[in-house]
């Protein structure tokens, strides 16, 4: 992977720099030691570190402001943070950047049931937001396996999704509004507590925008009430192509659980250890299947999709036998990619494909990465195909961990030339940066970059990522209509 | 406006692009022109028609996904999608009624660009909640794409979500990606009588924030409860407070007698079976309480739900014979006027300036759409950010220039 080169000035101005923000902010809101930069020099994606010059933990949107205006007015690119688990290299520093952490914002501002929204400092944890709302009954849908420690400033800028995100949808069908630092130092407020502002969607385009646009300080998002029950059942299956069309003939059927997970084998055997909850390790694919209601309502979907997967002969089928054993079942596949991570490093892929073309996108991968001779477990988002493959391999093997680059980018080739993307949830980041070219054009890039400019004008924010650097170009493209100008 | 533009496909409309650009041309991009009537009159040198774009172009009903052609008839869509026991999950509004055309005329593009959603906006998300990608042809002469066809992308920026609601301003889509979802098996209404407006909008949020997945909340006066078709409805002669269930049979009936339990203390409800619910809510997806007449203009207000009362209250102080219809338990207002000079625009602004939200002029005279702002001015930052979008997209100011903003 290659970095732009660090810009020399800069390292070399660092004392003045790290003067100037503490001037800004105060000394105790600035890391400048080395040890304590080292806990921001990489994220999730470990296989990338480096160090910032300096890390800002600002308390206050205006001390934000403080920070983004000295950068700006010096020239000082800024990567932003939440909680350091993107999977993608997304929150990586660069050696000529400041990290600016918003980790130590992270307080619930408001809770409106009425209205049914949270208004919240961004550093908070996705968690800590249902934790608030609960004691009304209350939660905040998107629910990343990383929800412990994910911030919703992270969740925002990758538009990050989770298992529940089949019926509740993803981070962007759940804010309603942002307020976000500009890198001059301008505090701009988008959206608010209304749905649909008119006006253009900057939303949507800011949500994703992965740390690129400006930094998002505080949120106002939808909380909804909580069904009255829950409960997962459990599919396993002889074959993933079997447990994709279950998936299909449940979808076709009319019904819309609110999660639908996959499972292979090696996942299964890895996840029940650690969990033990009661999965089948006799299968080759396991569907847990989630739907919510009363008792009785539960009871009667459940009957449906055990009817309707009855004609492709399940190997099991078991419903959850209770409170305590549902638990199990979702901390078994919450806790999937810890649980691998004990055994072997791994690199996590995101592609996401068609549902109907699963059970030959399973088989590929696993050819693709026996080819690297690596070995894949499977474990995702089934309802809406978003995929998970992790290929393992040895991280203190040179060799293996670029053949486990090479498979991963073979596997999200495949997604896009079977209509699908490169990433569902975990953003592009450094990881995917250079794919790009793989799923858009020229031209595609290009507007994406021009926007990305309309926000950060000289590109000090997040600069090497997302955007591959053979075609940065692009971003100051003119008009090719040369009319416009007489 | 006599020549009209009508591209068959996203070449040919790629070089008519080209054209008026080189020529310092704008065009007015309609789909079948239904809401040409809203917004700011558009100042351009001709007319575009999505018309001749037009077919569904990929259907997987299991997947509950489908692409379209821009200019393609929402009816067709619809009749497609029921084929399949499927909808359009947000229930897009009808404003052909409301706007003095017919109903049923639109086209899937604008329906995009225009964001346009219904009742179930409140628990199934707005139209660019289902908007998963979008082709089209930018001001620069461009073909470009963004997002697909599956639910969950986060590659690059989201654009073609951040295309809709742009009322044609930044680019012509050519073809757009969404999501759908299974009709509901069952579908009933309770209906609560000769509630006030406070109490009518308490009552609905109360209903949204129980766990039984309330799909519509919509309270009307007595005097537009009065206009509607609907005749057992029309006949109860009192404001009538409704809440839509749907699901599968059996938790319907489950699900209504907890919520009557729940709101028993605004009297007993009426109750609408199927066939009488879908009459209803679907004479509210047509507006059909607010119809076209010369005498009157409508707003389209978006706030928090608990303030809408306070905020139809402050208005009643400013303004004589108003009439409100509230959706998405409050948080939707339209708002009917006697015409004037300034559609009322002064006063609402200032309402909204203190109770706060969006406030949108969606019917009034060429002249007076002209004169006031139709959708809600912009903060400084946020208007130096849309011009630099604009540019982006349009920088010859090609498509449907003052639509939105006068001087955009
Ligand atoms: C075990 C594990 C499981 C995971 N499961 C899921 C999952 O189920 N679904 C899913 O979607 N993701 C998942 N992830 C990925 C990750 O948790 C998400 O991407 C998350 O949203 C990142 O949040 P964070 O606070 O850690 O952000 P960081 O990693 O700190 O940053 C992520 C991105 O956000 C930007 N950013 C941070 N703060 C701001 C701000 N204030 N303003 C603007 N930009 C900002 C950064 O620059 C960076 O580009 C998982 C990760 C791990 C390690
Ligand atoms: C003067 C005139 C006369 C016409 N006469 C007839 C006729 O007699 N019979 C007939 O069948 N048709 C006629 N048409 C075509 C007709 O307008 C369309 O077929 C159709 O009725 C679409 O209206 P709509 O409701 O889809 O949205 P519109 O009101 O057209 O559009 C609403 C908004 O969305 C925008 N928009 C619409 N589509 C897109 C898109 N694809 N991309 C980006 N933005 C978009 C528009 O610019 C506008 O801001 C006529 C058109 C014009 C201009």
């Amino acid at each position: 992977m290659d970095f732009p080169l660090p810009d020399q000035g800069i390292l070399a101005r660092r004392d003045l720099i790290l003067a100037g923000l503490t001037a800004a902010v105060g000394a105790d809101r600035i890391i400048a030691d080395e040890d304590g930069r080292r806990a921001y020099e990489t994220d999730a994606l470990t296989a990338y570190k480096c160090m910032p010059l300096a890390v800002a933990l600002p308390r206050t949107t205006d001390e934000v402001a403080a920070v983004l205006r000295y950068c700006n007015a010096n020239g000082v690119k800024v990567v932003a943070r939440g909680a350091g688990t993107s999977l993608c290299g997304g929150a990586l520093p660069a050696e000529d950047s400041i990290v600016v952490a918003v980790s130590k914002m992270n307080r619930v501002l408001d809770l409106d049931f009425a209205n049914r929204t949270a208004r919240v400092e961004a550093g908070i944890t996705n968690l800590a937001i249902s934790a608030a709302a609960a004691p009304e009954g209350f939660f905040y849908a998107p629910d990343p396996s990383s929800q412990l420690a994910c911030t919703l400033a992270g969740n925002l800028a990758m538009n990050s999704g989770g298992a529940h995100c089949l019926k509740y949808g993803v981070t962007t069908n759940n804010v309603l509004g942002v307020r976000m630092v500009m890198m001059d130092g301008e505090i701009v407020d988008f959206g608010g507590p209304q749905l649909d502002a008119e006006g253009y969607d900057f939303l949507a385009l800011i949500v994703g925008s992965e740390g690129q646009f400006g930094i998002i300080t505080e949120a106002t998002v939808r909380i909804l009430k909580a069904s009255e029950g829950a409960r997962p059942m459990m599919l396993g299956f002889d074959s993933a192509a079997k447990a994709g069309m279950c998936v299909a003939r449940i979808i076709g059927a009319g019904i819309i659980p609110v999660a639908i997970e996959f499972m292979d084998r090696p996942a299964i055997k890895v996840c029940e250890a650690y969990a033990k909850a009661g999965y089948p390790l006799d299968v080759e694919a396991l569907l847990i299947v989630e739907v919510e209601g009363s008792e009785e309502e539960i009871a009667e979907r459940l009957a449906q999709i055990a009817e309707i997967a009855r004609p492709l002969n399940p190997s099991s089928v078991a419903v959850a036998d209770g409170e305590e054993q549902a638990a199990r079942i979702w901390k078994g596949r919450k806790a999937a990619f810890g649980a691998i991570g004990r055994l072997s490093d791994y690199l996590c892929m995101d592609g996401t494909i068609p549902l109907s073309a699963l059970g030959q996108v399973l088989e590929d991968i696993t050819t693709i990465c026996q080819s690297h001779g690596l070995k894949v477990a499977n474990i995702f988002h089934a309802g809406d195909g978003n995929l998970h493959p992790l290929i393992m391999y040895d991280a203190n093997d040179r060799e293996a961990a670029h053949k486990a680059e090479l498979a991963g980018a073979e596997i999200l080739k495949l997604c896009v030339s079977v209509g699908g993307c490169l990433t569902g949830e975990h953003g592009v980041g450094v990881e995917k940066r250079d794919l790009m070219h793989v799923q858009f054009s020229d031209t595609d890039l290009g507007l994406q970059m021009r926007i990305k400019t309309v926000f950060d004008p000289q590109w000090l924010l997040n600069a090497s990522k997302v955007f591959p650097l053979d075609v940065r170009a692009l971003a100051e493209q003119p008009d090719p209509n040369a009319a416009h100008a007489a | 406006m006599d020549d009209i533009l009508k591209p068959a496909t996203d070449w040919e409309l790629q070089g008519m692009v080209k054209q008026l650009a080189a020529r310092n041309l704008s065009v007015e991009l309609v789909g079948n022109g239904t809401k040409r009537s809203v917004g700011r009159p558009v100042n351009a040198s001709m007319a575009m028609t999505t018309a001749g774009l037009r077919g569904i172009a990929m259907y997987e009903p299991t997947e509950l996904v489908m692409s379209a052609r821009a200019g393609t008839p929402l009816s067709q869509i619809e009749v497609e999608l029921a084929g399949r026991g499927q909808m359009l999950p947000f229930e897009p509004i009808d404003l052909g009624p409301a706007l003095g055309s017919y109903a049923g005329s639109q086209t899937i593009g604008a329906v995009f660009a225009c964001n346009l959603s219904g009742a179930r906006r409140i628990s199934a998300g707005a139209a660019r909640d289902h908007l998963l990608g979008v082709k089209g042809v930018n001001g620069r002469a461009e073909i470009f794409k963004s997002g697909g066809r599956v639910m969950k992308n986060v590659t690059g920026l989201d654009v073609a979500r951040g295309l809709a609601g742009s009322w044609g301003t930044l680019a012509a889509m050519t073809e757009v990606t969404f999501k759908v979802l299974p009709m509901p098996d069952d579908t009933a209404t309770l209906v609560f009588t000769g509630l006030t407006d406070d109490l009518a909008v308490e009552l609905l949020c109360a209903a949204m924030g129980s766990p039984y997945e309330v799909s519509g909340t919509v309270h009307l006066p007595q005097t537009l409860a009065a206009r509607l078709l609907h005749d057992d409805l029309r006949m109860a002669a009192r404001s009538l407070t409704a809440i839509r269930l749907e699901n599968f049979p059996r938790s319907i009936a489950y699900r209504k007698t907890r919520l009557k339990e729940r709101l028993k203390v605004y009297g007993p409800p009426l109750e609408l079976d199927q066939e009488s619910s879908l009459k209803f809510w679907g004479e509210l997806r047509r507006l059909s309480v607010m119809p076209y007449g010369s005498q009157t203009y409508l707003w389209k207000i978006s706030t928090a739900p608990k303030v809408a009362p306070l905020l139809v209250n402050t208005l009643r102080r400013h303004m004589d014979n108003v009439e409100t219809m509230y959706d998405w338990s409050g948080g939707l207002i339209w708002l009917e006027i006697p015409a004037s000079a300034d559609a009322g625009a002064a006063d609402i602004r200032r309402a909204l300036a203190t109770h706060g939200g969006y406030a949108t002029l969606v019917r009034a005279d060429p002249a007076v759409r002209h004169g006031v702002d139709v959708f809600q001015p912009l903060n400084p930052a946020v208007e130096r950010l849309s011009r630099g979008l604009k540019t982006v997209f349009d920088p010859g100011n090609v498509f449907n220039p003052g639509r939105m903003y006068a001087t955009m």
